[in-house]
């Protein structure tokens, strides 16, 4: 990173010809794993998908980091990345304003925009949590932040009542966020004129691989996370073969977005289109290609069978071949579109270069560093959000005239916070 | 070290307020077990003469708002409105940016249009809202930050945040009497009911902890120093060159030596042959007169071109042929000087033949053909024969003009200069 920062992006394996390497593929491929959290606590929550709670805390904490990780690499890629403050429209000294016309400044916007606001929604997630865990800590440093954290939260209902409001409120906002951001991430792309990036279907194309990679990750972590911590019973296998579910149906809309790509280049009748999805295909890349094709679209299939859903070692193989697979749809996207453009003198190839894999590895390191400290020192799961989700803890009666079943016989909520040590 | 911190922390902790407590109370407070008993109890306490109560659970409960008879929330209001605020000021803001304040053509589209501004109207829509909702929510609403709150640190708090639920009574409530309530709220069928008292605060202090003077300036303080050294950092990282590789290149700059070469020179003679950009070799080069004697001006006469054969000549030829072409050198006799343009044989040469000179070269006139290009070679010979014109001109051609001819002097210094040798064969 300091080479980078010294030298500049010479140190990277980009080219005059391949000028988006590995900083763009690690961006889109990070901010794409930054999409689980959201859509999970988001679009689920509208959709009163009431196993989400178990890991709506946790992927939303992922989605801040991924997205954290991924910010890192536009900023690198600018090549002075003191500057980057530039990329914000302020009257500055030199006098001029950004151009609002360009899709990379949507992404300054967007990416800004969808940090802070999956941030605001994680961080009043976590107020009651803090708060209960504050009555069960002694006095001490711990209890100082906690309580600061908690900003006095008494579980009072007159809080409750505009606290879901808000929560609500925020989740109608964050459902169309998250569809916005890898779109305009996919303008980037289809905004220009070069073959094999020119495409309208690349918004939602965009989109259902973001979501996949992202269940990827986040199914990844989780099952080391809870055989690690030992919370099997809260994180159960019915959620992981949910999100099973959801990558198999994500996995092949992304195949999907792979036949219409090859379809409309055939139909299109354009030889430059068609040609670079035949270079796609068979040229000097097709490794990437195919590895891209497995990954993403032919493991994921295995998911049909409730056997494989339901068996954990098997899931892991697969979520991380789907992670290697998402990988590699992106240096697909960027390095073979870019490789062999209109110019065949100009063709070249792309070697990445020990600085690049260092990057990469080290967006990992980042990423995990974060997650594990968050691990540590905060609630992975949800407490009061499980806790409304639990059998027999909503009231069975109702007042307005429509009694239910008359005294209750519901059993008290059982206690299961996690405490963070 | 860490000790020190340790005791710090645990002593501004407790000066947020947990012990001891006062003798004030501050409620009186009811566990129940199930969401039903709540229910039942919160309307019943709703329905009765207490006004300020309150109702705890461990997560939200449907249908408490109706049986606690809240009012719905107006959160929606601010979040629609802030909404409306961020697409409006996104839309001002790049209008004014983009369309009126620094206007930049990119790609030929005109300055401010609606569909690129889309993804940002959009993104400050949903940070506006968001960020005001949450806002509204946690500081207005809700009333936080309350970092004395008596319910915190009591066996009622642990309860109620983990897995039963509760009812206060408030003492700042009217009807509040602390037997009353407490056989009240045993009546509704309550099992642990508590009394809780205020946090005591410091002698003197009447102040919340976080207002107090020394919080204040403590927190003034950071923020300066960290205003400050976030501006020192960032101006001094402005202003660094963090590689001069740019401008420190190993390139070849005008009459710089050259180690490379052996001739020490690194601006290099064109090799023979070389044809400079815009130059068209002339054909009779070298050839005698007698070959261009046909040869006529393509260049039509207009008053530009006459101007620039002006500018030409006396850039070129005026040195040594004087301004009017009388062979007058302004050398003073440190050169040859040459014959006048204005001899009887000068002015019958067709145009391609002084053209040959000044291509060629004569006598000792070298070539000019690499100094002047073709075309302004052509604009000479135009002045030159406005020139001769102007010079030997006749009554006839005063009639052109327009003037009066009489008394105007007939132009004698042609015959003197006619005298001197023909030097230009």
């Amino acid at each position: 990173m300091w080479l980078t920062v010294y030298y500049g992006i010479g140190m990277w394996g980009n080219n005059s010809t391949i000028g988006w390497g590995f900083g763009i593929i690690n961006f889109v491929f990070w901010i794409g794993i930054g999409h689980a959290g959201t859509l999970i606590s988001a679009i689920l929550y509208l959709f009163r998908q009431k196993w989400r709670t178990a890991i709506a805390r946790f992927a939303e904490a992922m989605t801040i980091f991924a997205v954290m990780t991924a910010g890192l690499f536009p900023i690198f890629h600018t090549g002075r990345p003191w500057l980057a403050g530039y990329l914000i429209p302020y009257p500055n000294q030199n006098a001029i304003w950004v151009n609002f016309n360009s899709p990379l400044l949507w992404d300054v916007f967007a990416v800004s925009t969808y940090f802070t606001i999956s941030l605001v929604f994680w961080g009043i997630g976590l107020v009651p949590d803090i708060a209960a865990m504050r009555e069960r800590t002694k006095s001490g440093i711990k209890k100082f932040f906690y309580k600061i954290g908690s900003l006095g939260w008494s579980n009072s209902n007159r809080n409750w009542q505009h606290y879901e409001r808000a929560y609500l409120i925020l989740a109608g906002l964050s459902t169309p966020l998250v569809l916005s951001v890898h779109s305009i991430v996919s303008f980037d792309f289809a905004v220009s004129v070069l073959p094999g990036w020119h495409t309208t279907i690349f918004p939602p194309y965009f989109v259902a691989g973001a979501i996949f990679s992202g269940f990827g990750m986040v199914a990844t972590v989780l099952i080391l996370l809870r055989k690690a911590f030992h919370v099997e019973h809260i994180i159960t296998i019915d959620h992981l073969e949910k999100m099973c579910k959801i990558l198999l149906a994500t996995g092949t809309m992304v195949g999907y977005a792979y036949g219409m790509e090859l379809f409309i280049a055939w139909y299109s009748g354009n030889q430059f289109e068609q040609f670079a999805f035949i270079n796609r295909i068979f040229g000097p890349y097709m490794w990437a290609y195919w590895i891209m094709i497995a990954c993403n679209v032919g493991f994921p299939q295995l998911f049909w069978f409730k056997k494989v859903r339901r068996s954990i070692p098997i899931m892991l193989v697969i979520v991380i071949l789907v992670n290697v697979g998402m990988w590699f749809e992106r240096f697909v996207i960027i390095v073979t579109s870019l490789h062999r453009d209109f110019l065949p003198s100009s063709w070249a190839m792309f070697y990445p270069t020990l600085v690049d894999f260092g990057l990469l590895l080290g967006s990992f390191g980042f990423f995990f560093t974060f997650l594990l400290l968050f691990l540590r020192v905060l609630p992975a799961v949800s407490i009061a959000e499980l806790k409304a989700v639990t059998p027999h803890a909503q009231p069975t009666i109702h007042l307005n005239g429509h009694d239910g079943p008359g005294k209750s016989d519901a059993l008290p909520v059982e206690d299961i916070h996690i405490k963070s040590e | 070290m860490i000790k020190k911190l340790k005791e710090l922390y645990i002593k501004a902790d407790n000066e947020m307020g947990i012990d001891p407590r006062s003798d004030e109370v501050y409620a009186v407070a009811g566990l129940f077990d199930t969401p039903n008993e709540i229910i039942i109890a919160a309307d019943k306490v709703s329905s009765s003469a207490y006004k300020d109560f309150d109702v705890h659970t461990p997560y939200p409960v449907h249908g408490l708002d109706d049986a606690m008879k809240l009012k719905p929330t107006k959160l929606g209001y601010f979040s629609f409105l802030f909404g409306l605020i961020g697409t409006i000021s996104a839309l001002v803001m790049i209008g004014w940016m983009s369309g009126i304040d620094y206007t930049s053509i990119v790609g030929g589209k005109p300055f401010f249009t609606i569909p690129p501004a889309i993804p940002i109207t959009f993104e400050l829509t949903v940070l506006f809202s968001g960020l005001v909702t949450v806002g509204v929510m946690m500081f207005l609403f809700n009333k936080l930050p309350w970092t004395n709150n008596p319910l915190m640190d009591t066996e009622y708090m642990k309860r109620v945040s983990s897995d039963k639920f509760g009812v206060i009574i408030k003492a700042s409530d009217e009807k509040f009497n602390k037997e009353e309530a407490i056989n009240y709220l045993k009546s509704l069928g309550s099992k642990d009911v508590s009394v809780i008292d205020k946090f005591k605060l410091r002698e003197g202090n009447t102040r919340a902890p976080i207002f107090e003077k020394k919080f204040i300036s403590a927190l003034a303080a950071t923020a300066i120093i960290a205003a400050l050294g976030t501006y020192v950092t960032l101006n001094w990282l402005l202003f660094q060159d963090p590689f001069n590789f740019m401008w420190e290149q190993q390139k070849v700059t005008p009459q710089q030596p050259s180690e490379f070469f052996s001739d020490g020179f690194s601006v290099r003679t064109p090799p023979e042959g070389t044809v400079m950009r815009g130059f068209i070799p002339y054909e009779y080069k070298g050839l005698p007169d007698s070959m261009v004697k046909f040869l006529s001006n393509p260049l039509p006469v207009t008053q530009t071109v006459l101007d620039k054969g002006k500018t030409r000549y006396d850039t070129y030829c005026s040195p040594c042929h004087g301004y009017y072409g009388d062979g007058d050198s302004r050398l003073r006799g440190q050169f040859p000087n040459p014959p006048t343009i204005h001899s009887e044989k000068v002015r019958n040469w067709v145009d391609g033949n002084i053209y040959h000179v000044i291509t060629n070269g004569q006598n000792v006139m070298p070539s000019y053909a690499s100094q002047i290009t073709r075309e302004d070679r052509r604009a000479i010979v135009h002045y030159i024969r406005v020139l001769q014109r102007a010079k030997n001109a006749t009554d006839e051609d005063l009639g052109i003009t327009g003037k009066d001819t009489t008394g105007t002097q007939k132009n004698t210094q042609d015959t003197t200069t006619q005298n001197q040798p023909d030097t230009t064969k």
